[in-house]
């Protein structure tokens, strides 16, 4: 359950930036890569419990998953690679390029203002 | 409604504090290794047999991580080595900063290697960069040879792997061929050693790494 920890730290990262006079937040909007290993109902939950009592709670959470790139180094498909099926869909040979993962990444804030 | 463009690194907290670790590691020239497995793979008896194969020549402290009791920390220290014990109550994973805070407890002056034995987990460690130096994951062939394709993530961040309890290996199905293979499709770099911490079979190879890597 890392996602608790990830929770607390987008929770921080939302007071950070939204004064608690200035209003309610409605929605949160983060990204993630591949390597974070984010389980959206795990996160959700997370969030949920953490946000109770602060300007976020209630708040929906929006988790979008960033493919992570590869390029195959016998035929040069491109394709978004799969960490549980670690080879190109064309030629099936497990010899790539993978690009670099993004990291976990607050994108928006959505709030009413009072 | 008000919509606000972020962008900001939600772990940046701990990134923060990993950059300050891996800062503090290269101006002491200490190599940091964090260890990674599932609990009961073997790490604290690997770290007591690599403690008494190199502790007249290699200067090395550990940094224990456990959700409960000192029991590890005990264990290294009893083999002559210097060890902190972290608790986490209950968190899956260590963070960087709890690392900062443990350096404090050591001189870090003479000291070549600092070994983070992470909790006991494949899945949440993974996910949070302590400024290590190198990452090393664990498997034991009694936990099944499917473990790198259930849990990638662990496997494809390491920089060495070590295969451990090869001496349970003829009692269990482990493929250590098919392993090597799955683990290279996720991670070609990565540095393999087949050993057994109980006999030591193996292990000197781990050991020629070890003193090459501080080098």
């Amino acid at each position: 359950m890392h996602e608790m920890m990830v929770a607390e730290n987008i929770v921080e990262t939302i007071l950070a930036q939204v004064q608690k006079k200035s209003g309610k937040v409605t929605r949160v909007v983060i990204s993630c890569g591949q390597i974070n290993a984010i389980n959206d109902e795990a996160l959700k939950f997370a969030f949920e419990a953490i946000a109770a009592g602060t300007i976020c709670q209630g708040a929906k959470l929006k988790i979008k998953h960033i493919p992570l790139k590869a390029v195959c180094n016998s035929c040069h498909k491109k394709f978004n690679f799969d960490l549980y099926e670690p080879q190109c869909p064309k030629c099936g040979k497990s010899d790539f390029l993978i690009g670099d993962d993004v990291p976990l990444i607050l994108e928006e804030i959505e709030f009413e203002k009072k | 409604m008000m919509k606000i463009k972020v962008k900001k690194k939600i772990l940046a907290k701990n990134e923060d504090f990993a950059a300050a670790n891996q800062k503090f590691f290269k101006k002491k020239n200490i190599l940091c290794i964090n260890m990674i497995s599932s609990p009961g793979s073997g790490k604290t008896t690997i770290l007591e047999k690599t403690a008494k194969a190199l502790k007249n020549k290699i200067n090395i402290a550990v940094i224990e991580g456990d959700l409960y009791t000192k029991l590890d920390a005990e264990r290294i220290r009893a083999t002559g080595l210097e060890a902190v014990q972290i608790e986490t109550k209950g968190a899956c994973h260590l963070t960087a900063e709890q690392i900062t805070n443990s350096l404090h407890k050591f001189d870090t002056d003479n000291l070549d290697i600092i070994v983070i034995e992470n909790i006991g987990n494949l899945v949440c460690p993974s996910d949070f960069d302590l400024g290590e130096t190198v990452r090393v994951v664990v498997l034991s062939v009694a936990e099944g040879d499917d473990k790198c394709k259930k849990y990638p993530n662990s496997f494809a961040q390491a920089d060495v792997l070590l295969i451990n309890k090869t001496d349970l290996a003829r009692y269990l199905d482990f493929n250590v061929k098919m392993v090597r293979k799955d683990v290279l499709k996720l991670n070609k770099d990565l540095k393999i050693f087949e050993i057994s911490a109980k006999t030591t079979a193996g292990m000197e190879k781990w050991f020629k790494w070890l003193k090459k890597a501080i080098r």
